[in-house]
């Protein structure tokens, strides 16, 4: 039965909101957050509005606590920037039960330290036929080219989530003074292994797709092998360092990796 | 003993029903666009339901059975035919070796699942037979069949499971068929519940987005589809941070025109979410193509919740029934 012409209101579940009694002793702890339903089959927990580490940790700690003690019904939980998705069978579990599970767990009171992050190298060579980009990159940002790979690869960077496609890792903490719109109209082909620029992010290419990225340099490392387990080279909460490598160093690497 | 691919139609892929458990590593479950159909002619041959099974899109392969075969096509009617003879669907069929299965003109939907007794004898990958296109792994060789391809049909000839008298030519069939199946007839009325960001829209289009017609643009496939209609507008369109997204999420981009998710998606997208097709409707999305137009209803989650249940209590019985049936006849 349709509700065509009755007001339509989103908030027939109102986000539950708890207030954890950990949350002022334990940083990483979810002070406050709100649960609504995500479609049909999930849920999102927010536990933030913005990008940074503080968040990144606060989303980290509700996986922790979720998969620790998994709720009848759950099938996955997908940690974004700022939220935490919950995926869940309706066969197993209502809504609002499945909901108030999870409610419970993130109100619980066992301490959840950071996870030690891994540190991963990735060795780029950065412009040549790798980095078509860079000399615009570097024009419109008003700096010398090695002013740009000094930049890139000075930070460490965040891994706060996978997505986009298998493997894409959203890295925080690029320098503002790389910020570049993407290019205008996109690429058909970006090969595997790119590491490229868009707005305020920076990204590398798992595998080649069509791509709009300012492309800077090329990394030899796959970074998503459906055979292998894990798939993916990297993980939400892995810190990245891109080193800078020459072309030979490059067709070397690419060699012994095959 | 195998199938070979004679012709290999627009686009005719292995699926299965997909490979949940790794959104967080960025790969989206995938698998069957109409997974009722999909499950349903698994069934019919005997298979459990999630086996791998090819998915036929709009222009039907040429197949060659190098062995006797049960099989069962369900889905969108796209006209198959064995050697010639017009193949019943929604029913087990049994084929001697050397038949050959082609197809037509599309009939009515675009999406025709065939599977054989047996499944296909694929490794799988990340947990799944499906196929992953867009990173070109799983099911067979990460890529939609080319001609000369040649598939392995797991075991060996299977003796008829249930009793199938002749229905034509060398074709058995039993003179039943399942009726779970879909009216794939357009235009379609496809039932929704409201995503996290629906109130974002402004309240002229919180109603049109229920009471308009949107069409199928070309820019349609696994991944997702683009709707045509009266753009709709945001109270104070923003850029989203990339959230969680799933098959069957309606986004709405700043064109105002609507996107609907697919099989193959994203596990993740910076647009707002403004409805998600319930599970039972997605076959209905499955088997539309340009051109085609749609209306959403929206649904409370409850009734989404009840009617998958309803629907795969069908699916057991079903199960059940196809159970007994091979069982009279052992």
């Amino acid at each position: 039965m349709g509700s065509r012409g009755a007001p339509h209101t989103t908030n027939r579940f109102a986000p539950l909101l708890a207030i954890s009694p950990l949350g002022m002793s334990h940083p990483s702890l979810p002070p406050s957050y709100a649960i609504v339903p995500l479609g049909e089959r999930a849920l999102e927990v927010v536990l933030g509005s913005t990008v940074d580490r503080h968040t990144f940790h606060r989303v980290q700690a509700a996986v922790q606590q979720v998969e620790a003690a998994p709720p009848p019904g759950l099938v996955e939980c997908v940690p974004t920037f700022t939220t935490l998705v919950i995926y869940y069978d309706p066969l197993v579990v209502a809504y609002h039960a499945f909901a108030e599970g999870v409610a419970k767990l993130l109100a619980g009171t066992a301490r959840w330290p950071a996870l030690p992050p891994r540190v991963v190298e990735i060795p780029v060579c950065y412009g040549g036929p790798f980095g078509e980009d860079l000399p615009v990159v570097a024009e419109h940002c008003g700096l010398a080219i090695e002013e740009v790979v000094a930049l890139h690869t000075e930070p460490l960077y965040l891994v706060h989530m996978l997505g986009f496609v298998p493997g894409f890792p959203y890295l925080g903490g690029l320098s503002p003074r790389l910020a570049m719109p993407r290019r205008n109209s996109p690429r058909l082909k970006v090969a595997a292994g790119s590491v490229g620029i868009a707005g305020e992010q920076t990204g590398i290419y798992p595998f080649e797709t069509p791509g709009g990225w300012q492309l800077i340099g090329r990394t030899p490392l796959p970074l998503f092998s459906p055979e292998r387990n894990p798939p993916t080279l990297l993980q939400p909460g892995d810190l990245v360092r891109f080193r800078p490598i020459t072309a030979e160093e490059y067709n070397a690497l690419a060699e012994k990796l095959l | 003993m195998s199938l070979h691919v004679l012709r290999p139609g627009m686009l005719t892929t292995v699926q299965d029903l997909g490979r949940p458990g790794s959104q967080r590593a960025g790969i989206p479950v995938g698998g069957a666009m109409d997974r009722l159909a999909l499950r349903v002619a698994n069934l019919l041959v005997g298979n459990d339901s999630g086996e791998a099974a090819l998915e036929i899109t709009l222009l039907g392969p040429t197949l060659q059975f190098q062995r006797d075969a049960t099989i069962a096509v369900c889905g969108g009617d796209l006209a198959p035919a064995i050697n010639g003879i017009p193949l019943p669907q929604q029913r087990p069929v049994q084929l001697v070796a050397g038949s050959v299965l082609s197809f037509g003109s599309a009939r009515g939907g675009c999406r025709a699942y065939l599977a054989a007794a047996g499944g296909f004898d694929l490794p799988e990958v990340i947990g799944s037979r499906s196929t992953y296109l867009p990173a070109r792994f799983g099911g067979h060789q990460g890529r939609a069949l080319r001609a000369g391809d040649v598939l392995p049909l797991r075991g060996t000839c299977p003796s008829p499971p249930y009793r199938m008298p002749k229905y034509a030519g060398d074709l058995r069939a039993p003179r039943w068929s399942a009726g779970l199946r879909r009216d794939y007839a357009v235009p379609v009325t496809v039932r929704v519940v409201c995503g996290p960001e629906y109130t974002e829209l402004e309240p002229a289009s919180r109603d049109r987005v229920f009471t308009q017609e949107f069409e199928v643009t070309s820019h349609c496939d696994r991944m997702g589809y683009r709707l045509l209609g009266t753009p709709l507008a945001f109270c104070n369109y923003r850029e989203m941070l990339s959230r969680g997204v799933s098959c069957g999420m309606v986004q709405v981009p700043p064109t105002g025109c609507p996107l609907v998710l697919m099989a193959d998606c994203a596990t993740t997208g910076g647009y707002p979410r403004v409805a998600q097709v319930i599970a039972v409707d997605l076959p209905l999305m499955a088997q539309l193509k340009p051109g085609d137009t749609l209306q959403f209803q929206e649904v409370p989650l409850e009734e989404a919740h009840a009617l998958y249940r309803r629907q795969e209590g069908e699916l057991e019985r079903l199960a059940l029934g196809l159970r007994f049936k091979r069982e009279e006849w052992k």
